[in-house]
């Protein structure tokens, strides 16, 4: 899945949706294609990773609610160990469907002027949303009464991405969303990313994306810090 | 002096609540090793004493040892000599019954090598060597079980904890269950259980506590608690073997011998037996309640 999704996802968000839209001043269909590419290409990437990191809410909240947790924390070394675990494994596993991403956007055409350090920018803030998100994740796998529920917390999350610059200009937005897509966590962290990865001018939507993230990231982790240890399974 | 030397458990003035709800309310135990098991109807406290001897949670006030380790201040050394086993199977269904294991033997610091030897034993010693390399979730609810306390041997613990050991076991799963129980007890492992079923304690334990609402309310053998109720049961039989009258008796032969010598002078076509009280009539006496019937979640928190 974690190769399938990313892959998928592009098909179709460039071969039939890409022809129709124009986010560029291109001349024809196969531009207008390829210049979508370019500009959807963070927003697959962190939706991709979105979906690979709720994964995470579900093994934690099995974890927490089979007993397992409990069994792990009457032995002789940290429990929180496990949640760490998690994290690790999927950031591999999203950084693996990343890098799936990006190959197969140079497969489909996709071509940058940006330097390395651009590129490599690009990829460190995509895997600080993906840490980020699987950090949440966890502490929403961690308070949900059972597997099903923590999926279910997790849906919202995953639309974040569409109601933002990822798929579709904001001023092409009906005037009432328009503020939330602007504003919203996702909207600078993939304008930063496709700046990045296009070699354009980044200006100031890093930062803003990194402190979204560190503001996800604390909260999250203080709730962890506070429920964790208190919490036993049902 | 060893672990093997101290007491099993020492509970001095436990009490533990969640919020205004006392779940324990100053309990004093003292156990040696062997099985002993808990009984109390839904609700009791069970699963919170069961937590709070394993460390799992902590407790507000009182003294334990585990092994004569204090849970507060050796906490570490006591999760290195103990295992729990909680009321569902704590194994990882995407993992193989020989992945399972060698993860738990991994995580209390076997070295690779140990960790699969051992692994192996258990899995045989549990019957499981054939499925050892399939996917747990293809496993009977009899196998993860069976799986559960094998991982919960890994690393040879000196006691283990089993919250309701074979709730919703066949009962030949349970029987099997039992002799491994058994055996374990054999072998020098104590064993501290709880059950909903009466006829386990009855089997297995060396001792058994009744919990009723946050209290211990009797301690002893299956003997000492029958006796507690005292007297015996003269049961009357027709020829078709229907017990057609029931004689309460204080249980002393001179007692027993009496009655049952009146019916022989107006009843000699009868038969009689003679009942001591069941564990559940105990329990009856104890709690005022039945045996449990589901499991105890009392133990739920946030």
């Amino acid at each position: 899945m974690a190769i399938l999704l990313p892959l998928m996802l592009m098909l179709v968000f460039v071969f039939i949706l890409g022809g129709a839209m124009d986010v560029s001043d291109a001349a024809n269909a196969s531009e207008t294609r390829n210049a979508y590419l370019s500009y959807v290409l963070p927003a697959i990437a962190l939706t991709t990773a979105g979906f690979g990191a709720s994964y995470t809410a579900v093994v934690v909240s099995n974890d927490m609610t089979t007993g397992f947790m409990n069994r792990l924390r009457t032995m002789p070394f940290p429990s929180i160990t496990v949640l760490l675990g998690h994290t690790v494994s999927s950031m591999a596993r999203n950084l693996l469907a990343t890098a799936v991403v990006v190959a197969s956007a140079f497969a489909l055409g996709f071509r940058t002027d940006s330097s390395a350090l651009e590129l490599v920018a690009a990829v460190g803030l995509i895997a600080l949303w993906i840490l980020v998100i699987t950090v949440v994740f966890a502490t929403l796998g961690m308070v949900a009464g059972s597997a099903e529920s923590a999926s279910g917390y997790g849906f919202i999350l995953l639309f974040l991405p569409y109601v933002s610059s990822g798929f579709a200009p904001v001023e092409s937005m009906p005037g009432w969303l328009q503020g939330f897509a602007q504003h919203q966590p996702m909207t600078p962290i993939i304008d930063a990313s496709r700046a990045l990865l296009n070699g354009d001018p980044v200006g100031s939507s890093w930062w803003i994306g990194t402190i979204w993230c560190a503001g996800f990231f604390a909260i999250a982790i203080w709730l962890i810090a506070v429920i964790f240890p208190r919490r036993v399974a049902r | 002096m060893s672990y093997t030397d101290s007491p099993l458990l020492e509970i001095s003035g436990l009490s533990k609540s969640y919020g205004k709800h006392d779940v324990l309310k100053n309990l004093n135990l003292t156990l040696p090793p062997g099985i002993h098991a808990l009984l109390g109807p839904n609700g009791a406290g069970k699963t919170t004493l069961i937590n709070v001897l394993s460390t799992l949670i902590p407790h507000d006030s009182g003294e334990i040892r585990v092994l004569g380790l204090d849970t507060r201040r050796d906490k570490k050394r006591i999760q290195g000599l103990i295992s729990l086993t909680g009321q569902y199977a704590a194994v990882d269904g995407q993992l193989s019954g020989m992945e399972n294991m060698l993860m738990m033997g991994r995580l209390f610091g076997l070295s690779r090598r140990d960790a699969v030897r051992r692994s192996q034993a258990l899995l045989e010693r549990f019957d499981l060597t054939a499925a050892m390399n399939k996917r747990v979730s293809t496993y009977s609810g009899g196998m993860r079980r069976k799986l559960d306390i094998a991982a919960s041997l890994i690393a040879d613990p000196l006691l283990i904890f089993l919250d309701e050991p074979t709730t919703g076991l066949d009962t030949r799963s349970r029987q099997a269950l039992w002799d491994e129980i058994q055996a374990l007890a054999a072998h020098g492992t104590s064993i501290f259980l709880t059950t909903q079923y009466l006829e386990e304690a009855d089997v297995l334990a060396d001792r058994i506590m009744v919990l009723h609402d946050g209290r211990i309310v009797a301690e002893g053998t299956a003997s000492q608690l029958k006796e507690r109720i005292g007297g015996s049961t003269i049961q009357v039989h027709d020829q078709a073997g229907r017990v057609i009258k029931e004689i309460s008796t204080s249980g002393e032969a001179t007692d027993v011998a009496h009655h049952i010598s009146a019916i022989a002078q107006h009843q000699p076509e009868v038969a009689v037996t003679v009942r001591r009280p069941t564990l559940d009539e105990v329990f009856l006496e104890l709690t005022g309640a039945p045996a449990s019937q589901e499991s105890d979640t009392e133990g739920a928190q946030t």
